[in-house]
């Protein structure tokens, strides 16, 4: 039953619609899989076999019984541990939140139930969501499918890990200034950024509540459409949450695989990401897409946006800011752990201040320091105050260009996957690996990775961004599914199927009985 | 250059509520001197007629009915508390005795 984990989400769903395999077959074959290579990548914190199987089982009598289900009833998916789940112990990737079982769904999660999905279990990421290489997560490295001495990107590299790995067809992400989008890129997967406001974040643990945005992880473009479709839409239990009526992002992923999709699509090219900084091989492979992009008959035209170049810096002002706000709710009163201080008095200050040195990695320690003295009297205005000011830059920046163009592209990240270790210890070198993805966060525009080949010097995985404006999610859709149409064509197969096989530990585990 | 001291980050680490032990604060002193100087540019274009967003999708006043809703159990907002104390969150002192 192998070949039900090498399926695509709408290829699994058909072959369940058409009950020639029911959903508890379609979820063994994921979580035998999950056992034989998840050891070593170690996308999961958590796996819920028996509850998984349950699911699906249920999902299987109600289809029998006639019940008219969902697309995506009996699919597998997994989640980033940044979601609570009721019946799952949700972490963020924190010491702080070990063990927690929430008494709540979030409403993505609670949407994906209603839909019949069956949820696999937790991903790894980085400790609360801050990092672009999953190093920072406190329960150990997620390594890379394509290269295990490599990073699967950052913070949500288990989603992406997951997907990438054939361990599950769909995961869900959270994405912050990037966290879905560049490890769909160095993993060679599809993750999507809405637009802020177009999914819920109610249950989604908050680290800048002004950014977060919760979003699909996939193998395809279209399989993303068919989840977004199933977690988007207005929720009144986020107040941040947009009341429209959003189109199908199915019907629109639909639409980019029609003849001429591309057909006079302006696309602009972000002049202020590329060049410098970025590595050759990325460089080569986007233009070899502008290229294709050009033969399909789309106009390419290339657009400044200046004040890109103050958009890392503004992200690391407003980010740390809004978290150390955010993270203040972490106190050993509610929930997470509580740890007493070795001396001193035993008052609830020192407590939670004792909590918090044991329950905070290194990273998160950081970005609360910074965000509390970007906060602080006499430099709230220089700091916190100039990066709000940005941020409006930004967004003109996006409207001028949007004025040009229906669509901007531009490389996903600067880099294939780096090594692990490369930048733990320069804070800076990690954080200008987002440089890409911010500018989408500040302004609240979607965005989309998807794959478009390997950087010939390393045979790794490299990504196109694509963004649109606000509230024009199903364009991305539309022509990210045209994209990788024409690509998968040029190449004569998908990316994933390239990726290395992850037999040594298969083989390993069958000898222990475990497959 | 800016000029982080130590004596800032312990302020800081105190107004956080993290206790941090005193080679952290060292590293800290470093790292947060080198993250400032990267992001100070910010500055460099925030005129003064320019205004501040504060959130990408304007939004005012989201309000709902006045009507209860289901909401948790007291058993299930306990449920993840390291202490309590019957119905109630059980904490340390709030007050110093000394």
């Amino acid at each position: 039953m192998t070949y039900l984990t090498k399926l695509s989400a709408a290829a699994l769903s058909d072959l369940l619609i058409s009950r020639e395999v029911s959903a508890v077959e379609a979820t063994r074959a994921h979580l035998e899989h999950i056992t034989a290579v998840d050891t070593d990548l170690h996308a999961f914190l958590h796996v819920a076999g028996d509850a998984a199987l349950a699911t699906a089982a249920q999902i299987d009598a109600r289809r029998a019984a006639g019940e008219e289900l969902n697309p995506l009833a009996g699919v597998p998916i997994a989640i980033k541990d940044v979601l609570a789940t009721q019946d799952m112990p949700t972490t963020a990737g924190s010491k702080i939140l070990e063990g927690w079982i929430p008494p709540y769904d979030a409403t993505v999660v609670a949407r994906l139930r209603a839909a019949g999905l069956v949820p696999l279990g937790k991903t790894n990421m980085d400790e609360f969501a801050m990092g672009s290489s999953t190093e920072h997560s406190a329960y150990g490295i997620t390594r890379n499918p394509w290269d295990r001495d490599r990073i699967p990107g950052g913070s949500g590299g288990g989603s992406a890990a997951a997907v990438a790995s054939f361990q599950a067809p769909l995961a869900l992400g959270s994405d912050t200034g990037g966290s879905i989008r560049q490890p769909a890129a160095v993993t060679g997967s599809v993750g999507v950024k809405p637009t802020y406001g177009g999914v819920s974040r109610y249950g989604a643990i908050a680290l800048a509540s002004s950014l977060d945005q919760v979003g699909p992880v996939s193998r395809t473009v279209y399989d993303a459409a068919l989840l977004h479709d199933v977690i988007g839409g207005h929720d009144p239990l986020d107040s941040t949450s947009l009341t429209e009526r959003w189109p199908s992002m199915a019907a629109a992923a639909a639409a980019g695989l029609q003849d001429d999709a591309l057909r006079g699509v302006r696309v602009g090219v972000i002049k202020e990401l590329s060049g410098d900084g970025f590595q050759a091989g990325v460089t080569q492979r986007f233009n070899e897409t502008l290229a294709l992009l050009v033969a399909a008959g789309a106009e390419i035209t290339e657009v400044s946006a200046p004040n890109f170049e103050y958009a890392v810096a503004a992200y690391y002002l407003i980010l740390p800011a809004e978290a150390s706000s955010n993270l203040a709710r972490f106190d050993s009163v509610r929930f997470g752990i509580r740890v007493n201080p070795e001396s001193g008095s035993l008052t609830s200050e020192h407590v939670m201040s004792a909590t918090r040195e044991a329950g905070f990695g290194a990273e998160v320690k950081r970005r609360i320091i910074l965000g509390t003295y970007a906060l602080s009297a006499g430099y709230y205005d220089a700091y916190y105050g100039s990066a709000q000011k940005v941020r409006t830059l930004i967004q003109r920046d996006f409207a001028a260009a949007f004025s040009q163009v229906d669509v901007l592209v531009s490389p996903s990240a600067p880099t294939t996957a780096f090594k692990f270790g490369e930048k733990l210890a320069d804070p800076m070198a990690m954080y200008i690996n987002d440089v890409t993805t911010i500018p989408a966060n500040l302004a609240g525009v979607p965005g989309m990775s998807i794959p478009i080949g390997l950087a010939p010097e390393d045979g790794l995985p490299v990504g196109l961004q694509i963004m649109a404006p606000a509230k024009a999610d199903a364009r991305l859709y539309t022509v990210g599914a045209a994209i990788e149409q024409l690509l998968e064509a040029s190449w004569g197969h998908t990316m994933l199927s390239q990726a290395p096989a992850l037999t040594p530990t298969e083989m390993f585990a069958s000898e222990e009985g475990a497959v | 250059m800016s000029e982080i001291t130590a004596e800032q980050v312990k302020h800081l680490a105190y107004l956080a509520r993290i206790d941090l032990s005193p080679l952290e604060i060292t590293n800290l002193t470093h790292d947060l001197g080198q993250i400032v100087d990267s992001i100070a540019k910010v500055s460099e274009v925030a005129t003064a007629d320019t205004p501040a967003t504060s959130h990408p999708m304007p939004l005012t006043n989201v309000f709902r009915e006045d009507v209860v809703v289901p909401s948790l159990t007291v058993e299930q907002a306990l449920s993840g508390a390291p202490d309590r104390a019957g119905d109630k969150f059980r904490v340390p002192a709030i007050l110093d005795e000394d």
